[in-house]
C-alpha cells in the first residue's frame, strides 16, 4: 500500500425506513453521514442507542441499503461504492476485503464449530489444513473448549456462541472489520482476549470500524471516535 | 466477473388472459444460488417452468451457455437437445420427491439410470457410484436395493438430490425441495444442499415460500408478487432492510422461535 487513502470512505449517506404496514410511516435515522477510516485505525461509533450506530454499520456491510450518497472501500483492484454496488460486487468485496463480527452467531444447523469458523478462510482460497490449524488457534485463543468444536454452535451459551462468532470474523485476513458490539457478552478474561486481538489487527494494518458499549474496551481500541448524534436526522424531521 | 450460465430476457407469460408471469428478467452464473420467493400464486412455479423449457414462454427468451460455451436461447433447441441438456447439464429437485424419483425402481437404480442415460454402462462402476451418492446424502448404502417407497420423507428427498446430482450438472432448478418435510428433517436437507452447492460450484435457482431456506441458501432473492418481480437484491439486503410493502409484509410474518 502505497497511498495514505483511506480503506473506507463514508460521504454523505443518508437512512430513513420507510414502514409501508405503518401506513408509510417514515423513519429517519441518519443524514450527512461522513467519516472515513485508514488503515491500522480503529474508528468507534459512539452515541447513544437509538442513535444509528448499528444502521451506518449494516449500510457499509451491505445488508441495509443506502438512501443517499456514497460508501467507497478500497479493494485490490479499485474502489466499490457499497451504495450503489450490485450484489456480486458486495459479495466479492465480503469475500476478499471485508469482514463482519456481529454480537449474534446466525448458526447453520449442524455445522460443526470448526468448520463454522473455517469457512471465510476457505472462502478467501486457504488450503484447508491451514485452515484448519487457524481455526484451531483462534478457538483456543478465545477459551473455546476443544471438546466443543466439532459441535455445532447452536446449543452453545451466549458467550460461547459469540466468541465463535468472533474467531469466525477474524480468520479471514481482510483489509476492513466490521465490529458490532464484539464484546457484549464475555467475561473480562475474554474481553482482554478481543481486545488484544483487535490490536493485533491494528498493528497489521487492518482498518476497524466498530459499535462498543464497554466503556473500557471502547478506550483501549478506539484511535477516534465519531459521534452519530452529529448525523442526526431526528431534528430535522421534527 | 464470469459470465452468465443462464439469463432470463422478458419473460412472459400468460394462460390465456390469465397471467403467469411479466417482464421477468435476471441472470445467473456458475456457483451462485438465486431464491425466486412469494406465494402461491406469484408466478414462482410458472417461471422455473419457463426457465427450465418446459413451457414455451408468450414472450420474451431464455439464454444458455452451453459446456462448448455456445449461447443457446431455449426455444431454438431442438426437443432432442433439451432433453439431452435435461440429462447432463440440468438437475430438477421437486417437491414432491414422487415426482422426481422412479417409486418402482430400487435407490441404486433411481442414482444409476441418470447415470446410463449419460452413457455409463460397467454395472460394477455405476453400483459403486450409486452407493458413493448414497453415503453423500446419508442413506445407509445397504439399503440400495431398496425402493423409495420404503423410505421416509426425508430420505426420499435426499435421493431425489443424489439421483439429480450423480451427473454432475452445472444448473440445477429446485422447487420447494424442503416442502412438506418436518422442520429437523428440513434442517438435515439444507446443510446437505448448502455443501453440495459449494463443493461442486453449482448454480442453483431455488423456489421457495420459506424465507429461511432462502436466507441459508442464496445470495441473491427475487420476490414476485402476481406475477410480477418486485423486489431483487443481495439476500440479507432484501430480508434485514425489505423495501417494497409486500416484501415487508413476507419477512414480518415470519414467526419467530
Amino acid at each position: 500500500m502505497t497511498t495514505n487513502e483511506p480503506i473506507l470512505a463514508v460521504e454523505g449517506v443518508a437512512k430513513s425506513f420507510v414502514m409501508h404496514l405503518r401506513g408509510g410511516l417514515t423513519l429517519p435515522v441518519v443524514d450527512h453521514v461522513a467519516f472515513t477510516v485508514s488503515a491500522g485505525e480503529c474508528v468507534v461509533l459512539g452515541g447513544p442507542s437509538g442513535a444509528g450506530k448499528s444502521s451506518i454499520l449494516k449500510m457499509v456491510w451491505g445488508n441495509y441499503g443506502v438512501d443517499a450518497g456514497s460508501i467507497r472501500v478500497r479493494d485490490c483492484d479499485g474502489v466499490v461504492d457499497v451504495a450503489t454496488a450490485a450484489p456480486r460486487e458486495i459479495l466479492a468485496l465480503r469475500r476478499s476485503t471485508m469482514g463482519y463480527v456481529s454480537q449474534f452467531l446466525r448458526a447453520v444447523p449442524r455445522v460443526s464449530t470448526l468448520d463454522v469458523v473455517m469457512e471465510p478462510a476457505l472462502a478467501q482460497g486457504l488450503d484447508e489444513t491451514t485452515a484448519r490449524a487457524r481455526a484451531a488457534e483462534l478457538l483456543a485463543r478465545l477459551n473455546v473448549p476443544e471438546r466443543l468444536w466439532s459441535l455445532p454452535p447452536a446449543t452453545f451459551s451466549g458467550g460461547e456462541q459469540q466468541r465463535v462468532n468472533i474467531a469466525r470474523g477474524l480468520i479471514s485476513r481482510v483489509d476492513l472489520l466490521l465490529l458490532d458490539e464484539p464484546t457484549a457478552s464475555l467475561d473480562a478474561v475474554n474481553r482482554a482476549v478481543v481486545v488484544d486481538l483487535i490490536e493485533a489487527k491494528k498493528a497489521a494494518g487492518v482498518a476497524m470500524l466498530g459499535i462498543f458499549h464497554d466503556a473500557d474496551v471502547r478506550d483501549r481500541v478506539a484511535s477516534r471516535i465519531v459521534d452519530v448524534t452529529s448525523f442526526s436526522s431526528h431534528e430535522a424531521a421534527a | 466477473m464470469s459470465a452468465s450460465l443462464i439469463e432470463a430476457r422478458g419473460l412472459t407469460k400468460w394462460y390465456g388472459d390469465r397471467l403467469g408471469c411479466r417482464d421477468v428478467s435476471f441472470d445467473v452464473c456458475e456457483g451462485e444460488v438465486l431464491a425466486i420467493v412469494g406465494e402461491s400464486g406469484s408466478g414462482k412455479s410458472t417461471l422455473l417452468s419457463l426457465l427450465s423449457g418446459q413451457l414455451p414462454a408468450t414472450s420474451g427468451e431464455v439464454l444458455y451457455r452451453t459446456r462448448d460455451g455456445e449461447v443457446r436461447e431455449l426455444s431454438t433447441l431442438s426437443e432432442a437437445e433439451r432433453r439431452f441438456l435435461f440429462r447432463t447439464d440440468w438437475g430438477f429437485v421437486h417437491q414432491d420427491a414422487a415426482q422426481g424419483l422412479r417409486m418402482g425402481v430400487s435407490a441404486g437404480g433411481n442414482v444409476g439410470e441418470r447415470l446410463m442415460a449419460v452413457g455409463a454402462r460397467n454395472y460394477g462402476k455405476i453400483r459403486a457410484t450409486a452407493e458413493d451418492w448414497l453415503e453423500r446424502v446419508e442413506i445407509d448404502p445397504t439399503r440400495i436395493d431398496e425402493k423409495p417407497t420404503a423410505y421416509s420423507g426425508g430420505m426420499r428427498q435426499r435421493l431425489q438430490i443424489a439421483r439429480n446430482l450423480v451427473t454432475a450438472p452445472r444448473l440445477v432448478f429446485m422447487d420447494e425441495p424442503t416442502g412438506g418435510l418436518d422442520v429437523s428433517v428440513q434442517a438435515r436437507l439444507l446443510d446437505l444442499v448448502r455443501r453440495l452447492v459449494a463443493d461442486m460450484g453449482l448454480a442453483v435457482i431455488v423456489v421457495t415460500h420459506d424465507l429461511a431456506v432462502a436466507r441459508l441458501l442464496s445470495h441473491r432473492i427475487m420476490v414476485m408478487r402476481r406475477g410480477r418481480v418486485i423486489e431483487a437484491g443481495l439476500t440479507d439486503r432484501v430480508l434485514d432492510d425489505p423495501r417494497e410493502a409486500y416484501t415487508q409484509l413476507l419477512v414480518s410474518s415470519i414467526l419467530q422461535p
